[in-house]
């Protein structure tokens, strides 16, 4: 348990640049050096993380610990894997505001913003490559894209998670007619 | 209050995220802006400091907007509500429901939800994009000579290390942003174009 624990903690601790950058971490620890799963095993882990909500690392986290030492031993590997970015956080939280009035920290965090915007938008083409090139998923992107452009600029209120659930329902809808109709597959 | 409001609002984030920390920066923007939690200059500044620093940007931020409004306590009301929803829909999945992400629902769901997620990061990183560079509003365009400057030799940069060495990661592209932002801000002010 303590082992879970502290394996978790250590990858919280050294993974920097979010859950893809974590998976390859975790792959050492867990199958290699630990053995605790086999190569298999981790693959399902991953798809199962990636196509359930929240962060990467917490799914595989609470689902390597479950396996271990089931409900004891996820909330051991989840809380060693949150414990040291909740730590660093808050210390950085404390002082960051006092941080910024420093005129040279401000000018830097005028160049880090240029770098996040160009982050945020490699990762949503990136994201946009990986989406089937069919007319709905299509469709459905230029809808989506467009509408948030339009509501930025006439400051109209929407939540996103709306958007999140059409699309879902628009996919649950679709995947049901397709089988239907597509014999062969 | 407040403490319960940060639970809730991060618990509901932790629920709607697929695919990872950049997924939810859309949603963290709306929830913190609405709620007046972090200024947008505050929450975009506080994205760099997550790609430098260690661990999942859900909990980073979770806890930074938690500890801004609320302490101690708020940071770990929040991080523990956008942790929870992942944590038990994985434990139901690892124990009862193994077979849920295989059925044809949760399949058509997920598929569904791809393209709109893509479309919500890159809408946020192109307005994103548009404000650094002076745009903040349909009648308000002030250009932001510094920033384009500093985001033109950022481009460069990159594509250049692109070519003749390797993809640039996060935290390498964060330091070099910050060296850029701080010399061309004074290159600007010694040539008298500072604001």
């Amino acid at each position: 348990m303590l082992e879970l624990f502290w394996t978790f903690f250590k990858i919280g601790l050294f993974t920097f640049g979010g859950g893809y950058a974590m998976i390859a971490t975790v792959r050492e620890a867990v199958v290699q050096t630990k053995k605790w799963l086999t190569e298999d095993e981790f693959l399902e882990i991953i798809a199962i993380a990636e196509s359930t909500p929240g962060p990467i690392a917490i799914n595989m986290a609470t689902y390597v610990g479950f396996k271990r030492r089931g409900v004891c031993g996820s909330a051991a590997a989840t809380l060693g894997v949150v414990l040291p970015s909740m730590i660093i956080i808050f210390i950085i939280s404390l002082f960051l505001d006092a941080f910024m009035a420093n005129r040279f920290v401000a000018y830097a965090f005028r160049g880090i913003q240029c770098a996040v915007a160009f982050l945020i938008t490699r990762a949503g083409w990136d994201m946009f490559r990986k989406v089937k090139r069919r007319p709905l998923p299509l469709i459905s992107f230029g809808t989506v894209l467009l509408l948030m452009i339009l509501f930025d600029l006439f400051a109209v209120q929407f939540s996103s998670v709306f958007f999140i659930l059409i699309g879902g329902i628009i996919g649950i809808v679709a995947y049901a007619l397709l089988e239907k109709t597509e014999v062969e597959k | 209050m407040i403490y319960l409001q940060l639970f809730l609002e991060f618990f509901k984030i932790g629920l709607f995220t697929f695919g990872g920390g950049f997924a939810m920066i859309p949603l963290v923007e709306e929830t913190v802006l609405k709620h007046t939690w972090l200024t947008e200059t505050q929450f975009y500044n506080f994205i760099g400091v997550c790609e430098s620093t260690p661990g999942p940007i859900a909990i980073n931020m979770a806890t930074y907007v938690g500890s801004v409004q609320g302490g101690v306590l708020g940071s770990i009301l929040a991080t523990l509500g956008v942790v929870l929803p992942s944590f038990l829909i994985i434990l139901l999945v690892a124990s009862v429901m193994r077979s849920l992400t295989e059925t044809r629902e949760f399949r058509g769901f997920i598929r569904g939800v791809q393209p709109v997620i893509a479309a919500l990061i890159l809408s946020t990183g192109l307005l994103l994009l548009a404000k650094a560079i002076g745009f903040s509003g349909l009648s308000a365009f002030a250009v932001n000579w510094v920033s384009i400057v500093i985001f033109a030799l950022l481009l460069g940069i990159y594509f250049l290390l692109l070519k003749v060495w390797k993809k640039p990661s996060a935290i390498q592209l964060i330091l070099l942003s910050a060296v850029l932002g701080i010399v061309v801000s004074l290159l600007f002010e010694v040539c008298g174009y500072g604001r």
